[in-house]
């Protein structure tokens, strides 16, 4: 097994390993928030409840850059990398959402933190709640985007 | 799409006509209902109803008290008053036989609100012996009373003493400092959690000295005095405790005896709430001896309709007021049956102001097709289609919000149908590793052919025309500033501020497009005959011009001016950020697409023969599930994201208050009206 294999599915771990994390935690603290705000006013539990799940998305845009490599190097299809150079480039394509979900998914979900108590206060301001873990997102979408391109680029 | 006209009217009666009044307005819900303020000196004066109003909405909610003792002491289906809640249909006759019937039903109901007191009453006492009896547990093998003193000649003390000691230590303790044999016994019932349970026996006249020595030991007595045996006392307790539970378990049948009642509470509860709210009305009303008036907002088409009847049924006179400030002016949108749907996330939004346009139809039409492209998978799309439309046609009483909500997103499945097929995705290649697997096709043949192209395949074209899709929904939303502005007959305004930000963009665009930079980037090639591309140039230019000199119009200082043109002309990159936003149609649509792909790939990796068939079936519905829920939740919140901050962002203040008309709040039923 050549040395860029070994670069190619670190690449490949890193983005799911750090952005699950930062998923994990995101998740973790707005869950904290969502089951104080339940034990006061069940009624609020569907939207909490979404709002807990907002940070859990850069943990799935992760899997999915590492499927796309995984199919590309010859794990799960394609052929495999031979040389280093090659297997440094799908390292450094999964970086950008490997460091910016792990990242953009705790600020996310300290901003969701917030927005489960602005709807525990005025639960009819769930659309604009929303809004918030919304906007920190944009930055996970858009690094996904980069990897995507630039894994199926090389 | 439209806001409809309100017409402000004032009403003025005889005042033995107003409670009559106040319900035919209620039970038309059609007048938002204005609390005006009242002059002191103009000898009107308000009704104080604070007392009625305040018994009626304690009854309102013991009868909610009641239904809820019911819902978990007898509990049946028809409880759940959960968002899917069907309030159901109760005639209008029989409404007014239960309200007549009324002392009835609220001796009922403080008959369950009494049995739940006493039952609230015996937890407690329950409550209290199960923790004396987790007291008395150290001194269950004391078999004399715990408050003997002793004999005629003995004092008996009885405590505890921390740390942990055996009898031969105790009676050191206790001992210390008298002549061997000293007349005593000391004995240890137990020992616990660090502290021994003792009696010590001993001759009066020796009393004071063996207590002193007890409490240099650290001797206390129970802080809790017991009198008996304490194991006869424990048993005391228990046999309480099961009184106390029998009698909870009565409670329990005479409070679910009530069950056949709850159709009935729920008239009651929901005809006290409306009368709650009547009087709070009530009590703002202006009102001389003889006359009280009325203001409020009502749609302008039905003020006429409402002043005849007024006029004609209480000979009230009716008059139509000045509007005045249209921000005071409540709002509410019509329009056409898909538009509606989507009104909910404007509303969240913050509706439009008067004398604005009603973005709602346009939005809607985005709306759809941008949430289609998100979830993007034809199976998955058909599933979210069929399992709205079953729950609006079995469930035809919902909530009518709730009802919209569904219908929005059925158009959004029956979206997602159609980009999943464009994209070719049915539960991700769900077809293809059938094929493959089972059905022995080639595993380089693809079965479900895209009608469009694969994402995955080009993601970079997809990217480009995600970007297309979001400046017409950008430039739409220029255009619905542009017409406001011709609407109000604003036409350098319209001009400087959209023509030449339509003219600048169109201009630059066309300058990229058959550029080497925009050509590496996609792959596409544009070959402009020479003078487009000169008429590109002087487009933006001239574009660029209009802004630079007309954005900062209204000031006098030219310097000022031009500085905040080109402030404005920096504005590009905003639109720039904004058009990149549009990527997320292509992330989150190859999101659906990849890990549907992956759920396929696990199911069809294990096993053999009919084991692998199972696996498959398995993990496809588990996987599938989950997947469906988390895009389906992306797709919603990046859609509205999209309307809210980009679209809305280039046209958008919401600030209309919304229509909040006198009517009936019913919780639980809905009234049908009988002819």
């Amino acid at each position: 097994m050549s040395m860029g294999m070994v670069f190619a599915l670190m690449g490949a771990a890193l983005a799911t390993a750090l952005p699950g994390v930062g998923s994990a935690w995101g998740v973790g603290i707005a869950g904290q928030a969502a089951a104080g705000v339940v034990s006061e006013d069940p009624d609020q539990f569907a939207k909490v409840l979404l709002l807990q799940l907002l940070p859990g998305t850069q943990g799935i845009y992760g899997l999915l850059v590492t499927f796309i490599t995984l199919s590309q190097i010859g794990i799960l299809g394609g052929n495999p990398v031979t040389d280093t150079a090659t297997g440094m480039l799908y390292l450094f394509a999964c970086l950008p959402i490997a460091i910016v979900g792990l990242i953009s998914a705790y600020h996310q979900g300290r901003t969701s933190v917030a927005s489960i108590g602005l709807v525990a206060k005025k639960p009819d301001q769930f659309g604009k709640a929303m809004l918030f873990p919304a906007m920190v997102e944009t930055y996970a979408i858009l690094a996904l985007l980069i990897s995507i391109l630039a894994v199926t680029g090389i | 799409m439209a806001i409809v006209e309100m017409q402000k009217l004032s009403i003025c009666a005889n005042k033995k006509h107003r409670k009559a009044i106040l319900e035919t307005l209620q039970s038309m819900g059609i007048m938002e209902l204005s609390y005006s303020n009242i002059d002191e000196d103009s000898g009107l004066t308000k009704m104080d109803t604070q007392a009625a109003r305040t018994k009626y909405e304690k009854r309102a909610a013991s009868f909610e008290q009641a239904l809820k003792l019911l819902s978990q002491y007898a509990p049946s289906d028809g409880d759940k008053t959960g968002l899917f809640y069907e309030k159901p249909r109760i005639a209008r006759s029989e409404i007014d036989k239960a309200v007549a019937d009324r002392h009835h039903y609220n001796v009922e109901v403080a008959e369950i609100l009494s049995a739940e007191k006493s039952m609230n009453e015996c937890q407690g006492v329950i409550q209290k012996d199960e923790n004396a009896i987790v007291s008395l547990e150290p001194w269950m093998n004391l078999d004399i009373p715990m408050n003997c003193e002793g004999t005629k000649d003995t004092k008996c003390l009885i405590g505890s003493i921390p740390g942990t000691l055996t009898e031969a230590e105790l009676y050191a303790a206790a001992s210390k400092d008298m002549p061997e044999p000293a007349a005593l016994t000391a004995s240890v019932i137990s020992a616990l959690n660090e502290t021994t349970q003792v009696v010590v026996i001993c001759m009066k006249q020796d009393a004071e000295k063996v207590e002193d020595n007890l409490r240099t030991a650290g001797f206390a007595r129970p802080s809790m005095p017991v009198i008996g045996i304490p194991s006869e006392v424990a048993e005391d307790y228990r046999k309480e405790i099961a009184e106390m539970q029998k009698t909870i378990d009565e409670k329990k049948q005479i409070i679910a005896g009530y069950k056949n009642e709850r159709q009935h509470f729920r008239m009651m509860s929901d005809y006290y709430r409306s009368r709650a709210d009547k009087y709070r009305l009530l009590g703002t009303v202006p009102q001389s001896r003889n006359v009280f008036f009325l203001e409020g907002w009502v749609p302008a088409e039905k003020a006429d309709d409402i002043a005849k009847l007024m006029t004609d049924q209480f000979g009230a006179a009716v008059g139509k007021e000045d509007n005045g400030n249209p921000e005071d002016e409540p709002v509410q949108l019509r329009n056409n049956h898909f538009a509606q749907s989507a009104e909910s996330v404007l509303a969240s939004y913050g509706l439009p102001q008067h004398g604005r346009v009603d973005p709602t139809a346009i939005m809607a039409v985005f709306y759809v097709i941008f949430f289609g492209m998100m979830l993007s998978d034809a199976g998955y799309g058909i599933v979210m289609a069929l399992a709205t439309a079953i729950l609006l046609i079995r469930k035809k009483n919902m909530d009518e919000g709730t009802r919209r909500f569904l219908r929005l997103f059925f158009y959004c499945g029956l979206s997602t149908t159609f980009w999943g097929f464009m994209y070719g995705g049915f539960f991700g290649d769900a077809i293809d590793v059938i094929a493959h697997t089972w059905f022995g096709v080639p595993s380089d043949q693809t079965v479900l052919k895209p009608l469009w192209f694969a994402p995955l395949n080009n993601p970079m074209r997809l990217l480009i025309w995600c970007m297309l899709f979001g400046l017409i929904h950008l430039f739409t939303g220029l255009g619905i500033k542009g017409y406001e502005l011709l609407k109000a007959h604003d036409i350098v305004a319209f001009i400087s501020d959209i023509v030449a930000w339509y003219m600048f963009l169109m201009g630059l665009i066309l300058m990229l497009l058959p550029s080497d930079l925009f050509k590496s980037i996609s792959g596409m090639t544009f070959t402009f005959p020479g003078w487009m591309n000169s008429f590109s140039r002087i487009l933006a230019i001239v574009g660029a011009l209009i802004i630079l000199v007309m954005s900062g119009r209204d000031r006098k200082n030219w310097a000022i001016r031009i500085a905040l043109g080109a402030y404005d002309l920096y504005g590009v990159t905003s639109w720039l950020s904004d058009v990149l936003s549009y990527s997320r149609l292509l992330a989150l649509g190859l999101a659906t697409g990849v890990i549907a792909s992956v759920i396929n790939m696990m199911g069809s990796m294990f096993g053999s023969g009919v084991g692998k068939v199972i696996i498959f079936i398995v993990v496809f519905i588990l996987g599938h599930t989950l997947n469906i829920a988390i895009n389906a939740l992306g797709a919603y919140v990046h859609t509205n994201r999209l309307q809210y901050v980009e679209f809305f962002g280039k046209f958008y203040d919401a600030g209309g208050r919304a229509f909040n008309p006198f009517r009936h709040k019913n919780k639980y039923i809905q009234v049908k009206e009988e002819n």
